[in-house]
């Protein structure tokens, strides 16, 4: 007893996480969708839609990586902590690309 | 004149029996620790030994601009010199300073912890530190680099022959050092508070080190890619910087400043921590705006992200490109023109006085006004296409850098060498050592300003002889600043045997760690503390002292 | 007192041997552990974010370089490569699942399965990149553009480059290399890492609640194959329209 100490605030685990369990059963779907849209992107690939095929291509990527992350990551039954986490890194990645892209995408358009 | 130090009765006053520092015995119990406190003490014996060497490149090449002509050492040596002195100055001295020492040192204590969240990892982190630091001993014995710190391409991956894959990797490995410094001190802050710590309850000194910290795992692993992509260009030639293959050497400089610039707010922010933990305690006041300042530590490491092309204007980038980041930069200096505001309203009504710590803090609020502010110059893009490459950025940097961070690091150290070692320095000695790092530190920089204005470029070892008084100034100011940092040294060490013995709370100030004892006991507390009252509460403080039972031994 | 606070205590008061001293319980310890390895894989994000940015640039730069570069690429194994890497982290997933619910020999059975999936994986990448050491398109001092002058009849990609564009597909081989060979080597220390989990797990280390470390690992083995997820769309799949 006396190692236990009231945490009225409940700073150590704020959202007092049960450990969820996810089922084979969910993984088995996520395995096969993993599955199919590999083999949508691979067909897609063959077909010439100009612009939209490095959009489909990355479009399916970014499904597929969010299914991974949601389900096999646990982040769908993880805390706040873990998704903000999660949703910092994409952040700053993006915050990478796109403000080196301002320097790209407008070195085409002359000097004033 | 008058002080808050409360000083034991030296006659009966002895160190605590059992304490971290002879816990154990052996230099494997100091080699293979986890202690969080002793991790800290091997971090500053370390970055001590390479902040000296990097002093004494400082040191050569301002003795090499005493003249105009280039006459002590050949160019490539004088590249190499200012080279040298940066890697080993920002890396191995300023991006570890005060997170590795009196970070790690003081933030579990703050919390209430008994350690960083791994301490495994911690002890890792010194390491790969070490082993940075050796190599970058050993590019430096084989001839040394220059490329410059901020190896820019082509030339670093093209035109030179000198040891940049060295250099490169003890960077790389280096920078993991920090990665994995920044990681324990988040997942300590979000996981390890005590119960009843908040946020909000948090120090301020913890505050400025989480936002370090997210800079530090965010930032670092570019720089890594970057200069990765350098070590292949130049064994490989892979043609990834290579203008002939169809490279850009430009995107070097993008990934590489993307890092670099919040770099600069990894160095700066665990100092202005400290800056509001030695401002609160000398005015015996709460910091004014607490909440602010601490929003702002955090809004600085966020928008120091989005400024990073400020150090690119004149490379190359388009002109849309450089308004859209001026403008950027121009937003990220307010959160900084915040904190000022909000130590200068502690100050204000506070009951002032001038210890040492105090010192260095009212040193650094002027001098990093001026940095910061010089600063805002050069990010407004016009400007900056004159001053950039001249002594003004010089200037500029070495006022945030040097006249801002190493004077809160050594306000830090300080402040909390009673609570690390037990004991006291010798007060007008180190009084004094202020006085004198301030007055050299403005004779080595101020003419600097000058300089750069007046057009004398950086990087060179010659320039027109109209300039040499005012480099003769600076160098004249650059050996007192060395006097003034050998004093520091010379009596910090002498106090480990001969100073007066501390007690707990010398300083009279509020925080977890003053009310354990001096040195802490390797486990922190005997007991968790809860807390259920809010940071810098000096009037609690007075309460409990007059509850007080002053325990012997 | 708190009844809440004790009951929750005493409810999950788990006295595992690799219990930290410096942790108050074990749930802030298992916490804390999975807390450390996202922020891990946030500077991994950033690592190799940088070289995603510079494949971005010179995509759009050399966009025909990379096309005729791409289509020297075997899409069959990069898809059999891709559909290996899911199976694999389907392991991992069920591993974990395994760990959590205390089956032993489940735990081992999907960690060696895990295992043998990767290493079908570096196998196939070996065998790709052979190929790519004989046709001599390693970017150095060795790299041969004569195929994309003058692409042979069998080349899936008929269009002759000019010389200037054709030695623009160094850069996309450099690209290459660099990705998927930072990719490999992240798989190789995954490997070796799961090579001592398996025979931790074997003397029955993670089959009585002590979770953490198969958990942890699988966080940084779905991170891989997240990478691959991207990798293989952008390398092997720029415009290979079979009427080009």
């Amino acid at each position: 007893m006396t190692e236990h100490h009231p945490d009225p605030m409940n700073v150590t685990n704020p959202e007092h996480d049960e450990h969820h369990i996810v089922s084979p059963l969910q993984y088995t779907m996520v395995f096969g969708t993993l599955l199919v849209f590999t083999g949508v992107t691979v067909g897609a690939a063959y077909i010439d839609l100009g612009l939209f095929n490095p959009v489909i291509a990355l479009g399916i990527a970014c499904f597929k990586a969010c299914i991974v992350i949601l389900f096999f990551m646990h982040v769908k039954y993880s805390s706040r902590l873990v998704k903000m986490t999660v949703g910092a890194g994409f952040f700053t990645f993006l915050i990478l690309v796109t403000m080196s892209l301002t320097d790209y995408m407008s070195r085409a358009w002359g000097r004033w | 004149m008058s002080t808050i130090l409360s000083l034991p009765d030296q006659r009966t006053a002895t160190l605590p029996k059992k304490n971290y520092l002879n816990n154990e015995h052996g230099i494997l119990s100091w080699l293979l620790t986890g202690d969080h406190k002793r991790i800290a003490i091997l971090y500053l014996i370390s970055i001590t030994f390479f902040f000296f060497i990097g002093g004494a490149f400082a040191g050569l090449i301002r003795l090499e601009l005493l003249t105009p002509q280039p006459d002590l050492v050949a160019s490539d040596t004088y590249n190499k010199f200012f080279t040298m002195h940066g890697i080993i100055m920002i890396f191995l001295f300023l991006v570890p300073s005060v997170p590795a020492t009196l970070g790690n040192f003081l933030i579990p204590i703050m919390l209430g912890a008994r350690d960083l969240a791994f301490p495994k990892i911690n002890l890792l982190s010194w390491y790969l530190y070490i082993i940075g630091g050796t190599l970058t001993l050993t590019a430096l014995v084989l001839g040394g680099v220059d490329t410059g710190w901020t190896f820019t391409t082509p030339l670093s991956t093209h035109y030179l022959n000198t040891h940049v894959v060295t250099a490169a990797t003890a960077i790389f490995i280096a920078g993991f050092s920090s990665i994995f410094t920044g990681l324990n001190f988040i997942v300590t802050i979000h996981r390890m508070r005590a119960p009843g710590m908040s946020w909000f309850r948090m120090p301020l000194f913890v505050w400025a080190n989480y936002a370090a910290s997210l800079l530090m795992v965010l930032g670092t692993p570019v720089l890594a890619i970057a200069i990765v992509l350098v070590a292949l260009e130049r064994t490989i030639g892979i043609g990834i910087f290579d203008p002939t293959k169809g490279g850009d050497p430009l995107l070097f400089q993008h990934l590489f400043w993307f890092y670099s610039h919040p770099a600069v707010y990894i160095m700066i922010l665990p100092g202005m921590g400290v800056i509001s933990e030695v401002i609160s305690t000398f005015s015996r006041k709460r910091i004014f705006g607490y909440t602010a300042v601490a929003f702002s530590s955090v809004a600085i490491a966020v928008f120091g992200f989005f400024v990073w092309a400020h150090h690119m204007f004149i490379m190359g980038v388009s002109n849309y490109s450089a308004l859209v980041f001026s403008l950027l930069t121009m937003l990220v200096a307010v959160p900084s023109a915040i904190k000022t505001f909000n130590w200068s309203a502690t100050l204000y009504k506070g009951s002032l006085t001038f210890e040492t710590p105090m010192l260095y803090a009212f040193g650094f609020i002027g001098l990093f006004t001026i940095g910061g502010l010089t600063g805002v110059f050069l990010g407004s893009l016009g400007m900056d296409i004159h001053l950039t490459e001249t002594y003004f950025i010089v200037a500029h940097f070495h006022f945030v850098m040097v006249g801002g961070m190493l004077m809160a690091f050594l306000a830090g150290i300080h402040f909390w060498w009673p609570k690390m070692t037990g004991r006291m320095y010798p007060e007008s000695l180190s009084k004094l050592a202020a006085v004198v790092t301030f007055i050299g530190f403005i004779l080595t920089f101020m003419p600097q300003f000058i300089l750069g204005y007046l057009g004398m470029p950086r990087r060179y070892h010659a320039y027109p002889p109209e300039f040499q008084v005012l480099n003769v100034l600076s160098t004249a100011g650059a050996t007192v600043l060395g006097v003034g940092y050998m004093l520091p040294m010379l009596y910090l060490a002498w106090s480990l045997k001969y100073g007066a013995i501390a007690g707990d709370n010398p300083w009279q100030a509020t925080g977890l760690e003053w009310q354990i004892t001096s040195p802490p006991p390797t486990e922190n507390f005997h007991e968790i503390p809860i807390v259920d009252y809010e940071a810098y509460d000096y009037e609690r403080l007075e309460k409990m002292k007059k509850h007080e039972v002053t325990t012997v031994g | 007192m708190d009844n809440h606070t004790i009951a929750h205590t005493e409810e999950h008061h788990v006295s595992l041997p690799q219990h930290r001293h410096h942790f108050e319980t074990e749930e802030q310890q298992r916490e804390a552990a999975t807390f450390g390895m996202w922020l891990f894989l946030l500077t991994e994000i950033m690592f190799f974010g940088g070289l995603f940015m510079a494949y971005l640039l010179y995509r759009n730069w050399y966009y025909d370089a990379f096309v005729a570069a791409s289509n020297t690429l075997n899409i069959g194994l990069g898809a059999v490569n891709t559909a290996v890497l899911i199976g694999s982290g389907f392991a991992m997933a069920l591993a974990v699942w395994a760990a959590e619910v205390r089956k032993k020999g489940l735990l081992v059975i999907f960690l060696i399965i895990t295992t043998l999936l990767g290493t079908v994986f570096l196998g196939v990448k070996y065998v790709e990149y052979k190929e790519k050491f004989e046709l001599r398109h390693v970017p150095g001092a060795n790299f041969d553009i004569s195929r994309f002058v003058n692409p042979p009849a069998d080349a899936r990609d008929q269009q002759h480059l000019a010389p200037d564009m054709a030695h623009k597909t160094e850069i996309y081989f450099s690209l290459y290399f660099a990705m998927t060979g930072m990719h490999a080597l992240h798989m190789i220390i995954g490997i070796g890492l799961l090579i001592w989990l398996t025979i931790r797990a074997q003397r029955g280390a993670f089959s009585s609640g002590y979770v953490a470390p198969i958990e942890n690992f699988g966080l940084y083995w779905h991170f891989v194959d997240i990478v691959w997820l991207f990798l293989f769309p952008l390398l092997y799949l720029i415009n290979i329209h079979p009427m080009h």
